[in-house]
């Protein structure tokens, strides 16, 4: 694959910017971030670009690839056309800091909104539980997320209409979900679930589960099934009908 | 003049990964006013990448375990330099630790009966790795935020700490910049714990992030603490080696864990040829008894592959070295072969291996479920650090704490794998809680302005020298080649000496660094920040290589290939001398107490 490939990067800050062209050289097995790398060390030092583990692990290093929300570190050269300029820019979703970076932090403001674990008393005297591996791998599954917030960054929600205050996006109902799923907790998240995070705005069109590069299936198992406990709290009709009497 | 915005805390914790988030909850437990700068975003430190596991003698899969065996397993492993008071302290708390974790929410794989699940690991007598899969480190950052941001600390993300501040003699804060305006802050604090991490960033091939470039180690040694332990630098045998872009990402111990095996060209298992006298008795001596070992039999002994890291590291180095390795210098790691063992093998693998899976078939192309792996030694981590009180982690200078990889003592020499784990925990609570009593019984520190404001004159200086400065990346680049070669697995006098003239040339190029553009998250900045903590680190670890003439744990000396019991009780302490230059020296070993002497004696 040696060679070398175009970069179309989106440089810029809050007050705007425009895509510039770098060439550099590449080659075999290079990921994205790589490019970026070369790029930086050679051609535009000031060049802005938020990363850490460069192994998927950590969740720095998100962006918009070719259009597609994606971790730089994971995203291989030789699965992208380089016939063609790749064109880099940083997440929409967020307020741009400078060129691929964004300003993540109201994820984290929101997260604390989120009513922490609380568990219920131990099991033995000497402060363990006793948890069935199956109980545990439900939830595992939740916590594998490395919160690059690409899935964030694609929900519509967020996106097109802008309602961080009101709606805590599909990265922090995974949290909910994780939290209410977890054997040990006994806190009750649904009524914030409801009046507070606003879970009704997700319509459950699965862009967040397609981004995610932890293959968490955030609709189906993490948002469907909150969504079904706000029912049977809140709408179910016979709760209602003796709700009346 | 600079303007510095103006923070105030009784605790100030330098790090956010696992060490520095224990801390800041255990001081902010005890009700002070608690601080944290973190170099990251909250929850991305290297923690993260740790794989295999959390060591705690919980005696959950094993009731033969203990504090003392797991504590006679650390010194062993350490080559009995460690501070003993420190790997005492670590074996008994280490269970506490974890199941502290677990009513944060940390959820661990189960065994049978529903208690925490334990796996094998190098250097350990019985199954003692608490993990989730192979992302322990994951479960324990995350459960640590998420505990962390409910108990009132203040969180500074992707800030960079530039200089600790000093009052006659004791610590009065921290000054720095936040990396995406680049304004400077300063944090003012009656206690200061440094959690920062290691310097893997020092070296070319190396598991570590950006991030780990030694800064903690710096900032104390500028301010006249000592340093300890540099010449033991862990290079964990497995790390990637193709493609050539993410070469030195780990490959956890855990697939050996498992039943992985290593093999040479021949495809024959070098390991079984090379084993230490230390080691002879608890070694398997055939491939079946190993297999089973692995299979949790606890009459078998284990493979040759779960050796201590720097023995596995000089066999992988040997053999490559001898034109025995893979097409692009490593070794094979095979897991895949468990399949004539083990039916459904492959969701076997997938399950107790998911991110290797992952990383292999998205990184490399390849399904480590079917083909063997090819790996070679990375830079992974730092057994030595800050000198510190083996209770209380305080460091020679008053006010000072250091927990976690920037620590020195528990690890001595070499550093048993899920040991890392359980350090940030029971090291990260003991600084918190004396950080926060320190603070408690002191009144605050007076900042000296001074030195505020040539700190950030210095810190503004390449932005004036421009483009007719040195490139930043590429002072960062010639280092990390040249103690990559110089003082590497392999060490010996003239390369070290080498070395050391090297480090003196990149120090007169990093005075006159230069960089464009503006403060804003500018990351050329930013690399120019971190090149005098890697410059530091660099040298102390030369210079302290260079003292220690013999080969012991991490440490391997051509010149030197063997033991010396006289080096045996000596640390080497690096600290600033009155002049500026780097002083280095033997220090004698603190007598083991003859009660933790009986634990060593009777579980030889």
């Amino acid at each position: 694959m040696a060679g070398q490939a175009t970069f179309r990067i989106w440089r810029g800050d809050p007050a705007g910017g425009k895509f510039q062209d770098y060439v550099t050289p590449v080659d075999e097995g290079m990921v994205v971030l790589d490019a970026v790398h070369r790029i930086q060390a050679q051609q535009a030092f000031d060049l802005a670009v938020r990363w850490n583990c460069k192994a998927g692990k950590c969740g720095s290093c998100s962006a918009e690839i070719n259009g597609m929300p994606k971790l730089m570190c994971m995203t291989r050269l030789n699965n992208l056309n380089l016939d063609m300029p790749v064109i880099l820019e940083p997440m929409h979703t967020f307020p741009v800091i400078r060129d691929l970076v964004t300003d993540v932090s109201w994820n984290f403001r929101a997260k604390k909104t989120i009513k922490e674990f609380r568990p219920r008393s131990p099991d033995l005297p000497d402060g363990t539980w006793h948890m069935q591996q199956a109980d545990v791998e439900r939830v595992q599954e939740f916590r594998k997320c490395i919160e690059c917030f690409l899935c964030q960054d694609v929900c519509h929600v967020l996106r097109e209409h802008h309602k961080h205050d009101e709606f805590i996006g599909p990265r922090l109902l995974v949290h909910v979900a994780a939290l209410e799923m977890h054997p040990l907790d006994v806190e009750d998240r649904v009524s914030d679930l409801r009046q507070k995070h606003n879970i009704g705005y997700c319509n459950i069109t699965t862009c967040c589960r397609k981004v995610c590069p932890e293959s968490i299936t955030i609709t189906e198992n993490a948002i469907i099934p909150l969504k079904e406990r706000v029912v049977d709290q809140f709408f179910d009709p016979l709760k209602q009908l003796f709700h009346i009497i | 003049m600079p303007e510095f915005e103006r923070f105030s805390y009784d605790v100030l914790v330098i790090g956010a990964g696992g060490a520095g988030l224990r801390a800041a909850i255990e001081a902010a437990a005890s009700g002070v006013r608690v601080g944290v700068v973190c170099k990251s975003l909250l929850g991305k430190a290297h923690t993260v990448m740790a794989e295999g596991g959390i060591a705690a003698a919980l005696a959950n899969v094993d009731d033969r375990d203990s504090w003392r065996v797991h504590f006679a397993d650390t010194m062993r492993g350490g080559q009995y330099l460690n501070n003993c008071r420190m790997a005492e302290l670590h074996a008994k708390e280490a269970p506490e630790c974890v199941r502290e974790l677990e009513a944060w929410g940390a959820l661990f794989d189960r065994t049978k009966d529903g208690r925490i699940l334990q796996r094998n690991f190098g250097g350990h007598k019985y199954p003692r790795l608490a993990h989730v899969g192979d992302r322990t480190g994951l479960e324990m950052i995350r459960t640590l935020q998420d505990h962390g941001i409910h108990t009132g600390m203040e969180v500074h993300m992707e800030c960079t700490v530039l200089g600790l501040l000093v009052d006659s003699g004791r610590v009065a804060g921290a000054c720095g910049y936040d990396r995406e305006k680049g304004l400077f802050r300063l944090w003012q604090a009656n206690a200061v714990v440094l959690a920062t991490g290691g310097i893997g960033r020092a070296f070319k091939i190396t598991s570590n992030s950006w991030e780990y470039t030694g800064d903690g180690l710096a900032l104390a040694y500028r301010v006249g603490a000592e340093l300890q332990d540099m010449e033991f630098v862990q290079f964990h045998p497995t790390g990637m080696v193709w493609p050539i872009s993410v070469r030195g990402i780990l490959v956890t111990e855990g697939v050996r864990g498992e039943g992985g095996v290593l093999r040479n060209s021949e495809g024959r298992r070098f390991m079984f040829d090379d084993i230490p006298d230390l080691y002879k008795e608890q070694t398997a001596d055939s491939e079946e008894e190993g297999w089973r070992y692995t299979q949790g039999d606890r009459n078998a002994r284990r493979p040759p592959e779960l050796l201590t890291r720097d023995h596995v590291a000089r066999c992988i180095n040997r053999e490559v070295k001898a034109g025995r390795g893979t097409p692009h210098g490593g070794v094979f790691l095979d897991i895949a072969w468990i399949k004539t063992h083990l039916p459904k093998s492959e969701e076997h693998i997938k399950r107790k291996l998911p991110s290797m899976y992952h990383q292999f078939k998205q990184l490399a192309d390849l399904d480590i479920t079917k083909e063997p792996m090819e790996v070679g030694p990375t830079t992974h981590y730092m057994m030595g650090g800050i000198r510190v009180d083996g209770d209380s982690q305080m460091s020679s200078v008053p006010g000072l704490f250091a927990a976690g990889e920037v620590a020195a003592g528990l690890h001595g020499a070499n550093r048993l794998g899920g040991n890392s784990l359980s350090d940030l925990v029971v090291f990260g609570r003991r600084a918190g809680r004396f950080a926060a009593e320190f603070a408690k019984s002191n009144k605050a520190a007076t900042v000296d302005e001074q030195q505020l404001q040539a700190t950030a004159s210095a810190a503004l200086a390449p932005f004036d020298r421009g483009l007719s400065g040195e490139n930043p990346y590429q002072i960062q680049y010639d280092l990390q080649d040249a103690m990559q070669d110089l003082v590497g697995i392999v060490r010996t006098e003239s390369e070290m000496l080498r070395a050391l003239e090297s480090i003196r040339q990149f120090r007169a190029r990093a005075d006159h660094v230069g960089i464009t553009g503006n403060r804003q998250y500018n990351n050329g900045w930013h690399t120019a920040m971190d090149l005098d903590s890697l410059l530091v680190v660099s040298e102390a670890v030369t210079r302290a290589a260079l003292l220690r003439k013999e080969s012991r744990g991490a440490q391997f000396r051509e010149d030197f290939p063997s033991k010396d019991a006289e080096w045996g009780r000596h640390n080497i302490v690096v600290k600033r001398s009155t002049d500026g230059g780097m002083q280095v020296e033997k220090r004698p070993l603190a007598p083991i107490p003859e009660e933790l002497k009986a634990v060593i004696e009777e579980m030889k």
